[in-house]
């Protein structure tokens, strides 16, 4: 009966719905940060000096390296995406390991920035910062708030990419079946893409 | 029983699931020339930034960030090459969180 062959239901895969809702996540976390962002851009509205004052202190230098460390594996996992869709699984693979390198380079640079930042005394609840005039005490607040909210979500994104790899590896992300991918890889540039902001904030902007 | 696809169904229909829908798909040259976009920027907004412009240097910086987050939704995310039904949500939330920031500067202007 060529009727009952032709309907697989274990094959039946809603591309556009994994997508969409995909998506629809991305907005959820979008307006997480935003509402952080909208928090800091009344407060500096506020303490404008304090702002100006605290954000001098935050390294300019590794800031903008992060920025080209994210904005660098973004593109190798848009390109990864690629190299799924054209059938090249083991360069897929290969891309995306880069991807995770380059996310533990961004995770050991923050590690150094905050490690400089606590041997100064400057952590959440310290006697150092609490002494600081207002503005500066929440410029801090909202610099380890946000930019530790961030790192968590590089965290979960290098988890993702993790799973991806190991699903192109056992040949259930294919050319044909590439939700995973696309969808891990829109996560990594929604990280990217809140970096983009959280960098001029904290540390170009004085 | 073999069951034929009535001659009225219009061909997109007959042989197109979801599934094997047709993917645009984005070239490496496209993606690299895209990041060489992004580092430029990042060039341009970190030597703006060491001029000390004032109140000028939070406009240039945020302008330069929209630039990089509207190339990254554009190209990365692949939103130019999905259908119009996700670029209005992408975009409507976006116009949504400008009411957002638009308001919120209102009442504490006026307060």
């Amino acid at each position: 009966m060529s009727y009952s062959k032709n309907i697989a239901p274990s094959e039946h895969h809603d591309y556009l719905g994994s997508k969409m809702g995909m998506w629809i996540f991305i907005f959820t976390e979008l307006f997480l940060f935003g509402g952080l962002f909208l928090v800091y851009a009344v407060f500096r509205s506020q303490y404008a000096t304090d702002f100006h004052k605290a954000a001098e202190e935050t390294n300019t230098f590794i800031g903008t390296l992060n920025t080209i460390v994210l904005l660098i594996s973004s593109m190798t996992v848009a390109m990864s995406i690629t190299a799924i869709q054209n059938n090249q699984k083991g360069r897929a693979i290969r891309l995306l390991l880069m991807t995770l390198l380059l996310a533990l380079v961004f995770m050991v640079n923050k590690y150094f920035e905050w490690g400089h930042k606590f041997d100064l005394k400057l952590y959440p609840g310290s006697q150092v910062l609490t002494n600081l005039p207002k503005g500066e005490l929440l410029f801090f607040g909202l610099y380890f708030m946000m930019t530790g909210l961030h790192a968590l979500h590089v965290l979960v994104g290098m988890i993702l990419l993790t799973l991806t790899i190991f699903r192109i590896k056992s040949g259930r992300v294919h050319a044909a079946n590439f939700s995973l991918i696309e969808n891990s890889g829109l996560y990594w540039h929604l990280v990217d893409l809140i970096w983009i902001f959280l960098f001029p904030m904290m540390y170009l902007i004085t | 029983m073999d069951l034929p696809v009535p001659d009225d169904v219009p061909d997109n229909l007959k042989k197109r699931p979801m599934s094997t829908e047709k993917q645009h798909i984005s070239t490496n040259t496209s993606h690299a020339v895209v990041l060489i976009i992004l580092l430029s920027l990042t060039a341009i907004s970190v030597s703006m930034a060491e001029l000390h412009l004032g109140a000028l240097s939070v406009a240039v910086a945020l302008i330069v960030a929209s630039i990089k987050g509207t190339t990254v939704l554009t190209y990365f995310m692949h939103l130019k090459y999905e259908s119009l039904f996700f670029k209005i949500m992408v975009g409507g939330v976006f116009v949504m969180y400008l009411l957002i920031i638009i308001f919120l500067f209102f009442d504490y202007s006026f307060r």
